[in-house]
């Protein structure tokens, strides 16, 4: 015998459900419940940063968009500082910007829509610079545990060619999967990010 | 204050597999690519902060939150407990979001076609903050099993969904919780998709007769663990200079 370590085990992980909607984003389903829907906006006219909407689908192995999957954003400021206690790096709080968002895709077309600010470049593991990112985490029926990813942006070639995180990617086409492509639409900066589940085009998943 | 370091990696063996095929949704949804194994950022080791303006004070009691004319049918029953880390350390003021059907096993949700009724008094989901001490508590009606087509005669046992924040993105959890004595949680294969029987058990809650308010509701306490972390100061080079 040895003495016992006495950690603590983790909670597992269960799917998110069908009616994760009821839980999380009640108005989708049409009740409000809550004063507030926590999640939904992200930016406010005070909000520092360039203005940014990110839309797109999420894919099972069919090719079938997912209407019943739920999506919540993590991001830095425009300045690349996240609004947390420990974020030790010399930089402003933007104290307009949570960093937070939530989101269900649309029960008929399986669009999801966030509208945010782009990120600035976060300091990354021994100081090596991230390029400009946005954490994603991704729940529905028939996901067991949540899926983590992120997404980087198609104008930021430079950052994103040095990225610590890209860069461990091993099968260089696979790191596509996880670039947003930049256009403007009716002068709106407009992102499409589009997720695979499954399959050829299968999005680059991370365990963090 | 304790340095604070990077969270303990995930244990992928308690947690139930992307697929997990008696639960069929998984088949077309689970990834078949090795997940990128990423060690702890910025980006991973934090994460909203919520307050406690945010919150409406009838928001942890599901029995009142969406009463109109009376009280949901149903056992009034109290859920509490604490959200720990995998050291032991309470996680305080960190947002728990829950839902569930009503007492019949029905969501209020336009995809729930059971033919169980809808509860006009019972809205189903509720929303609190730990306090200092990763203490919660909240009120609400037990909820009932409910059909799923997984196999062809195949019951949910009766559940309470959670969805769990802690300080870090990487802590970000749903998980499931399920009523002691319920015959039908060892039949359900999202139960089963977990491969790991003592961490099915700790999803499985006691009544608490300490708990419980006589006379009136019965209490239930169910203990949450997120992913703990290190206390050294030999870091992996997180901060590198
Ligand atoms: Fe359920």
């Amino acid at each position: 015998m040895v003495q016992p370590l006495n950690y603590l085990r983790e909670t597992a992980s269960q799917t998110a459900g069908l009616y994760v909607h009821i839980g999380l984003i009640p108005k989708q389903v049409g009740f409000d419940i809550f004063e507030n829907q926590l999640g939904e906006t992200m930016v406010t006219p005070q909000t520092k940063g360039e203005r940014i909407t990110i839309e797109g689908r999420v894919f099972d192995a069919t090719g079938t968009p997912l209407c019943d999957v739920l999506l919540e954003i993590w991001q830095a400021n425009a300045e690349g500082r996240y609004n947390h206690p420990e974020d030790n790096q010399d930089k402003p709080v933007d104290p307009d910007f949570r960093g937070w968002g939530r989101i269900g895709s649309h029960f008929d077309t399986g669009v999801y829509r966030f509208e945010t600010i782009k990120p600035g470049v976060v300091r990354g593991r021994n100081a090596r610079a991230m390029a400009p990112h946005i954490n994603f985490w991704i729940v529905a029926r028939g996901i067991n545990i949540g899926l983590n990813t992120r997404m980087y942006f198609s104008d930021e070639t430079e950052a994103n060619a040095k990225d610590p995180v890209l860069n461990l990617i091993e099968l260089k086409k696979r790191r596509q999967t996880l670039i947003a492509d930049r256009q403007e639409r009716d002068g709106e900066v407009v992102y499409t990010f589009d997720i695979h589940l499954q399959g050829d085009q299968e999005t680059v998943f991370f365990d963090i | 204050m304790e340095p604070k370091g990077e969270y303990y990696q995930l244990d992928r063996l308690l947690h139930p597999p992307a697929l997990a095929p008696n639960y069929k949704t998984d088949v077309t949804r689970s990834y078949k690519y090795a997940l990128l194994s990423l060690q702890n950022s910025l980006s991973e080791m934090t994460g909203p902060v919520f307050g406690h303006n945010e919150l409406g004070p009838l928001d942890n009691d599901l029995i009142r939150n969406y009463a109109k004319d009376g009280d949901p049918i149903g056992q009034r029953i109290i859920v509490h407990g604490r959200v720990l880390d995998e050291n032991g350390r309470p996680v305080p003021n960190t947002l728990l979001e829950f839902w569930q059907a009503n007492a019949g096993g029905r969501y209020r949700h336009e995809k729930d076609t059971y033919l169980a009724p809808i509860d006009p008094n019972f809205g189903g989901c509720g929303r609190t903050l730990t306090n200092e001490d990763g203490y919660y508590f909240f009120r609400t009606i037990k909820s009932g099993s409910y059909p799923r087509r997984n196999f062809v005669n195949n019951w949910r046992p009766a559940d309470i969904h959670f969805s769990i924040f802690g300080p870090a993105f990487a802590q970000r959890l749903i998980a499931q919780m399920y009523f002691e004595g319920d015959p039908l949680i060892w039949s359900c294969p999202i139960v089963r998709a977990i491969p790991d029987d003592e961490a099915i058990r700790a999803l499985i809650v006691p009544l608490d007769m300490n708990a419980t308010v006589p006379l009136d509701c019965r209490a239930y306490k169910f203990d949450i663990v997120l992913r703990g972390r290190r206390s050294t100061m030999f870091e992996n080079r997180l901060e590198g200079n």
